[in-house]
């Protein structure tokens, strides 16, 4: 007997995701075994996403690892090839998710449509399905997990499939992404450039002509961005999100949303070789687009879960317009620049995997314990549902882009980005891109007040409804979930320097420079892109020195003065008659930013007359392009079937008629 | 860290302490000599904070934690913010920790915090300042980030520090670009720390009030400490624009000379600043709530100009 074969991590990783799959299947064998389902193997499945993203962050500095895997087709085996960028989304996957099963294992309960042991293979599917499209090394592998990966997704999403409502949005969600699928498909016929070799490391030996690449973005664009939400392919996103189940919505919005930034980068910086200058302003505009437009819109929302999805489709823009910035940097052969954007871009989508999965569960736990998403009837949660209410505040403050947190941290490297841009040789590009940093910036601080709205009318206030009072917390395994996920923000944010060393091995495969080395600044502690007399922060000082002052001030207060504290009613101006129902309700919050934005939205409103004996206030909100795009195109397909169907007479001498009129043509066509 | 450095920066906390209630109690008597009314002494604000740190707090009921801990978190932010800006000397040793950037992100920490707390009690006018300050916030936010970014760009760094030695070293020389910058700034402050035109901090005036209405549940220690915070954020921004706008004055690193004349040179800024807003305070009217997003507005686009206008003149 010869030595044991090495193994490499992508054997381990292929390994993780066959677990994956076994665990789906004993899912379906115990069908209705709640109790094996919930308390076995979805925290089994947990611990072998830790093992994936271990394996994936131990391999991610590594050489490439490659390997053929003999299913599907004959003479069509997959490629897989483990890189560091496939391994960065991996370890991505793997850190939100095994946060995720967690929860999902004390979430998902008797009597929600789909029975456990099918939803536990789905679920499975799913993850297993992700892992592979970042480990796909040829289109064929590619398309047939990314499809996996849609299906399965979908049927998660039509959990509850007993609702209309819910069965229509899985519809809308398949939809968009099935035609999302045909232009990745397209675009990955353009990168074979004819040679009918559809591996990616064929498609990376091809160089095509600038129409044919600009071809090749522009479809990877349209394909990917129907994944992640891009402007005016978002409309399934905050249907698709209030439609599944919580964790489902966290898995989809946390990782699978960066499948397609995943796509994006390894089309964009991988198989396309040199970028052209106005890909970038193409990406920056509709990144922007959509961050505008999202964060807008989340602000007037008053479901708790769409209000989140709108949220991703506002996050999602950004970190595109990160990858727009790092594209004009590369197409001018700044390479250490493209690496800072690409950093901040890279980041962020970590960032974002964390804090939103983290606000997805805590939605679902205040689902389970209130059975209500409207905001409006929501409030107080802070006294019932501690745990769920701390962490989610963890989540408010990254996902609301402050310091320490790691969503500044992002935020931060693009802005720094952003102020390089004096040296683009372009002067036009010079002048609109500080308009850009204008509009993020813009985002961002919105970005804070769509968060205050979110936290503060769930969780803090007096509870609106009666029935709140008897709301109770997060269960064991649920906690366990919200605790990594929570733990996960906090690390990010207070270390980011460890963070950049991990992706720099990404930006040096793909732009060619790395941050560690001027990021280090010989520090551990101090994160300086460039050098630290240009810019520098240091989220930990920052974080000792308010802890600091905090706890002397709270110990010096009591030393010379008292620390007493008297309970009385609240103050409120005097005003006696207060009741729960006066405080603001989502769309009372929301109401400025409707009024300064208010071309952004169609608005209906139904005032009421000064003499209603029962007057009634009503302000619906809906989405502009679902009129202006959408529903052309369903009135335009529509009167082109009906044109087509002026051919369908019903009677069969007139088909026999067409057969006639086709072989004549047919005829003449060969005779010349 | 150096012995000069930490001594700089005790130096700074001192103070950025003392300084605050002084600069408020000065433009409050401004205000009173301008409007014809007998001043109150400049220490008032002192002697207003050891009145309220004597007093108990009450709490209502239904108060979360959230509710008792704002004050302190807001006044470490505040005080964190002075600490960064280089008042007297830009030999900070804590001043890498944050850069101009990330006080922007420290702002906004405190405002996330203190409209968080003002929601806590669940009363009517609580969310409604609530709401106001995070729009006020929202706007003000980024035209703040837009001077700061042209600051950046004619001194290409972020860093305070750096900002102002290479603009205290500069000649004598009014930039466009620093001059649409600074209009913009003034607006910002204005509106920031809850000043006429845009908030009235001399009102209790229920439908008008946006600053106050986040407090009015605040009683005892936890009032002083937001009080003292909204004196630290005024004397931040005043010293944030001096950094910016007026850098003359801030003692280099390793330049004990300088150091001396540092502390009457920020006293003489600070009592020519607080002056002009008096005197602004005086002869403006507070405008309704609606008019603030076209005022911060047109801050945020004199902000936009003035780095195009960096951009493009190169001045």
């Amino acid at each position: 007997m010869g030595p044991l074969p090495e193994l490499l991590a992508i054997d381990g990783i292929m390994i993780v995701v066959a677990a994956w799959f076994a665990i789906g299947l004993v899912g379906i064998a115990a069908l209705h075994d709640f109790r094996l389902v919930g308390r076995v193997l979805f925290p089994l499945s947990a611990v072998l996403s830790i093992a994936i993203s271990g394996l994936a962050l131990y391999a991610l500095p590594g050489a490439p690892q490659t390997a053929v895997l003999a299913i599907g087709l004959p003479d069509l085996p997959f490629h897989l090839r483990l890189d560091a960028l496939s391994a960065f989304f991996l370890a991505l996957l793997g850190l939100a998710s095994a946060g995720i099963s967690v929860f999902a294992g004390g979430y998902f309960r008797q009597g929600e449509g789909t029975p456990p042991g099918l939803l536990c293979l789905h679920y499975h599917l799913f993850l297993a399905a992700m892992a592979m499209v970042m480990l796909a090394d040829d289109a064929y592998a590619f398309m047939v997990t990314w499809e996996v990966m849609a299906l399965s997704s979908y049927f998660l999403v039509t959990t509850n499939h007993r609702i209309a409502e819910i069965r229509r949005a899985g519809f809308l969600y398949i939809l968009v992404a099935h035609v999302g699928a045909i232009a990745i498909l397209l675009c990955f016929g353009v990168l074979q450039a004819n040679t009918g070799d559809y591996t990616f490391a064929n498609m990376r030996a091809q160089s095509l002509s600038p129409f044919w690449a600009s071809c090749a973005f522009l479809l990877a664009l349209f394909g990917f961005g129907a994944k992640a939400g891009l402007l005016p392919l978002h409309v399934w996103l905050p249907e698709a999100h209030p439609a599944a189940p919580s964790p489902v919505s966290a898995l989809m919005s946390g990782v699978m949303l960066k499948t397609a930034i995943y796509g994006l980068v390894r089309v964009n910086f991988d198989l396309l070789g040199s970028p052209l200058w106005w890909w970038g302003v193409v990406a920056l505009v509709v990144g922007l687009a959509t961050a505008l437009f999202g964060v807008v819109f989340a602000a007037a929302q008053v479901d708790m879960k769409r209000l989140l999805a709108y949220s991703s489709i506002e996050n999602i823009g950004l970190i595109v317009v990160g990858l727009g910035l790092a594209i004009v940097f590369a197409a001018y052969r700044m390479h250490s620049l493209a690496a800072l954007a690409l950093v901040a871009s890279l980041y962020h989508c970590v960032n974002h995997a964390l804090f939103k999965s983290l606000l997805f569960l805590g939605t679902g736990s205040v689902l389970h314990a209130t059975q209500e998403r409207n905001l409006g009837k929501l409030g107080g949660l802070m006294r019932y549902m501690p745990w769920v209410a701390w962490t989610s505040l963890v989540g408010v403050i990254a996902s609301a882009g402050l310091p320490p947190s790691n969503g500044f941290v992002s935020e931060w490297l693009l802005l720094q980005g952003f102020l390089f841009t004096g040296e683009l040789p372009n002067p036009y590009l010079r002048m609109l891109v500080p308009v850009f940093a204008a509009g993020v910036v813009l985002v961002a601080a919105l970005a804070g007040y769509v968060m205050v709205k979110f936290f503060g009318v769930i969780f803090l206030g007096r509870p609106r409804e009666e029935k709140l009072a008897s709301a109770h917390d997060a269960g064991g395994l649920e906690r366990l979930g919200l605790l990594w996920l929570t733990a996960g923000c906090v690390l990010l944010g207070l270390f980011p320097v460890a963070v950049i060393e991990v992706i720099d091995p990404i930006t040096y495969a793909l732009v060619g420079r790395g941050l560690a080395q001027s990021g280090r600044a010989g520090d551990w502690l101090l994160l300086a892109p460039v050098s630290a007399e240009r810019a520098s922060y240091s989220p930990l000082l920052f974080l000792v020195v308010i802890a600091t002052v905090v706890l002397l001030a709270f110990v010096l207060v009591r030393r010379f003065y008292h620390g007493r504290v008297r309970r009385a009613a609240p103050w409120d101006c005097g005003f006696p008659m207060q009741t729960a129902r006066m405080q603001d309700t989502a769309e009372g919050f929301g109401q400025p930013i409707r009024q300064i934005f208010e071309p952004f939205y169609l608005m209906k409103r139904e005032l009421p007359s000064p003499f209603d004996a029962a007057p009634r206030y009503k302000v619906t909100v809906e989405d502009p392009l679902w009129g202006w795009v959408y529903l052309r195109i369903a009135a335009v397909t529509e009167a082109l079937s009906r044109w087509v169907g002026m051919l369908q007479r019903g009677r069969i001498s007139i088909y026999l008629l067409y057969s006639f009129l086709t072989l004549v043509t047919l005829l003449l066509f060969t005779q010349a | 860290m150096n012995l000069e450095g930490f001594l700089a920066q005790l130096l700074a906390v001192a103070a950025a302490l003392a300084g605050a209630p002084l600069l408020s109690g000065w433009v409050n008597q401004c205000r009173a000599w301008l409007q014809n009314r007998r001043a109150p002494p400049i220490t008032m604000p002192f002697r207003t904070l050891h009145k309220l740190f004597w007093k108990e707090s009450v709490i209502a009921h239904d108060a979360s934690p959230i509710f008792r801990v704002t004050p302190y978190i807001v006044f470490g932010c505040m005080l964190l913010a002075c600490l960064i800006i280089p008042t007297l000397s830009t030999n900070l040793p804590l001043a890498p920790a944050a850069d101009a950037i990330a006080l922007v992100g420290l702002f906004g920490v405190a405002r996330l915090f203190i409209s968080l707390a003002a929601m806590d009690i669940g009363t009517s006018f609580g969310t409604l300042g609530a709401r106001r300050e995070m729009l006020v916030g929202f706007l003000a936010e980024p035209a703040f980030l837009m001077v700061v970014f042209t600051a950046s760009l004619i001194s290409s760094s972020t860093s305070l520090a750096t900002t102002v030695s290479t603009l205290g070293h500069r000649e004598f020389a009014i930039l466009p670009s620093l001059a649409f910058a600074g209009l913009a700034f003034t607006m910002v402050s204005l509106a920031e720390n809850a000043r006429v035109p845009v908030d009235n901090p001399a009102t209790h005036l229920e439908l008008t009030m946006i600053h106050e209405a986040l407090i009015l549940e605040y009683s005892g220690r936890h009032l002083a400490l937001i009080e003292w915070a909204a004196s630290l954020k005024l004397f931040a921004y005043s010293c944030a624009g001096f950094a910016i706008f007026f850098p003359w004055g801030i003692a280099e690193a390793s330049d004990s000379v300088a150091f001396l004349w540092a502390l009457p040179a920020l006293a003489a800024k600070l009592a020519v600043g607080g002056f002009a807003l008096a005197l602004i305070e005086t002869i403006l009217a507070k405008m309704r709530i609606f008019r603030v997003p076209e005022f911060l507005a047109t801050a945020f686009l004199l902000g936009v100009l003035a780095i195009l206008v960096h951009l493009l003149l190169g001045a």
